[in-house]
């Protein structure tokens, strides 16, 4: 069955038909047209799906769209304003945090949901708030360094 | 993915309905049932999604705290007085899973949550939780995951949950809401053990979701801690975990409370290690003691025998650690 679904992707308003069995990872990347979210281990356990929904990370595999009805989903798309890299972005790309880039949307959209609860996180919380994304290319210490960068680019700009 | 229906019920009247039909799974927070159905583990025609009952929140009284079951796990682990009344409780949600599965699952869902056996998981292979009667691999399998207590010829598989580890240490009852009115089961009485009928894991009736978990607030619940041993230090299953709870007057143990995870094919409370530590001084010598009451029973098999010397490690370090705390 299919049925109307409303929902706020990066800051549009959008309504689509929509099968009940979809998965708001396949929404986003089929319907929607948004392929910079991935679909890795698609079973909740590697973070690469992850997006914000209200602000807060949720895994796009583990979720049907219609369970979003109504809410703002947030995609790594929705992040650059005017052609211009996020400080995130700009850290991840700038410090090589991308390594091979397949698990770096999830990376991004994971830290980015830390950066808007917390501007100033530690180290530890950086990696508190990374433990559900992994890396299977390189490793983990370009993507703190890349978020910590961040931070203090943001705290720059202020 | 199988095609299945999704519908949005308003009231547990009709969720209550429309979930005792066959083929029918309740879904919340979806974090355990999606891969399930991807897997095709689990197969369902309809899901009732529960999201618009109004079983959230989390209420604080005298007596102890209600968290609806809808309550997400991040938010009951940001919840600060839950974390200074019950720190077990938010210990081991936080060493639950990762941040983002965390905001998406349920409280009520996580004590729900199926085994991670590696058997169970694989549709290739046999399993007598997954196909009643076709047999368990992991026997003489790859049972290194595996259950020590409780588990029977049929199954011995691990219960997965965290949360309920504490939250069995910790005296907490489920409530049960169906059509004609709600029930209470201690959640020590709400697993039931695989037997023969590994398939059948809890209480709940078709058509019965839980509506809340309620912890009494007991002389102990302040001075209690979650210890999880695992093969990584995040996002990882037990391979063993112990939740421990002391009421101490000075340095004597007037009561304990200590339950294991990662170990058990259920949440596994210990009335035996209980008993001997009511009364007794505080130390590690008297822990240790204790802890070795744990393994009573205990039936390892080829891979995880290593559990039983791993639990009483835990026991130990969770008493010590619930000991210091002030």
């Amino acid at each position: 069955m299919r049925s109307v679904l409303s929902l706020t992707v990066n800051g549009r308003a959008r309504e689509d038909l929509v099968a009940d069995n979809m998965l708001l990872l396949d929404y986003l990347r089929e319907v929607a047209g948004l392929t910079g979210t991935k679909q890795g281990c698609d079973g909740g356990e590697c973070g690469a799906c992850t997006v914000l929904v209200d602000d807060q990370p949720r895994l796009a595999c583990s979720t049907l769209a219609h369970q979003v009805a109504g809410k703002r989903i947030e995609t790594i798309e929705g992040l650059a304003t005017r052609g211009r890299l996020s400080a995130l972005q700009q850290a991840f790309h700038e410090k090589l945090g991308t390594q091979c880039g397949f698990c770096t949307p999830g990376m991004i959209m994971a830290a980015e949901a830390l950066l808007r609860r917390n501007p100033d996180p530690s180290r530890d919380e950086i990696k508190a708030a990374l433990s559900g994304n992994l890396c299977r290319c390189t490793g983990y210490v370009k993507i703190v360094e890349s978020v910590e960068t961040a931070v203090r680019a943001r705290e720059a700009a202020e | 993915m199988l095609p299945f229906t999704y519908s949005r019920p308003r009231n547990i009247g009709e969720a209550a309905t429309a979930g005792a039909q066959p083929g029918t799974e309740f879904i919340a927070g979806g974090t355990d049932l999606l891969p399930l159905l991807k897997e095709g583990v689990r197969r369902a025609n309809r899901l009732v999604d529960i999201n618009d009952l109004p079983l959230g929140g989390i209420r604080h009284e005298a007596a102890g705290v209600r968290l609806g079951a809808l309550t997400r796990m991040s938010d009951a682990a940001d919840d600060e007085r839950l974390r200074r009344d019950y720190p077990a409780v938010v210990e081991a949600l936080l060493a639950g899973a990762s941040p983002q599965l965390r905001n998406l699952a349920t409280v009520g869902g996580n004590l729900l949550q199926h085994t991670r056996c590696l058997y169970f998981h694989d549709a290739a292979m046999p399993c007598n939780k997954r196909q009643p009667g076709s047999g368990c691999p992991a026997w003489d399998g790859q049972n290194r995951g595996n259950a020590i207590l409780g588990g029977s010829r049929a199954c011995i598989a691990t219960h997965a949950s965290d949360l309920a580890v504490a939250l069995v240490a910790l005296e907490a009852r489920v409530v049960l809401g169906a059509r004609h009115g709600e029930r209470e089961v201690p959640l020590a009485d709400f697993h039931r053990l695989p037997g023969d009928t590994p398939q059948i894991e809890t209480v709940l009736e078709p058509g019965e979701v839980i509506t809340a978990i309620f912890v009494p607030a007991a002389p102990y619940s302040r001075r209690s801690t979650y210890v999880k041993l695992r093969d990584r230090a995040s996002f990882e299953w037990a391979l063993t975990s112990a939740a421990a709870a002391l009421d101490l007057a000075g340095d004597t143990i007037r009561q304990a409370r200590v339950a294991v995870g990662g170990v058990a094919t259920k949440p596994w409370r210990l009335p035996k290690v209980e008993e001997a530590l009511a009364g007794a001084r505080a130390d590690r010598s008297i822990f240790h003691a204790a802890a070795e009451l744990a393994a009573q029973g205990a039936e390892p098999r080829q891979f995880n025998a290593f559990k039983v010397e791993l639990m009483k490690r835990a026991i130990v370090r969770a008493l010590a650690d619930a000991g210091s705390l002030a």
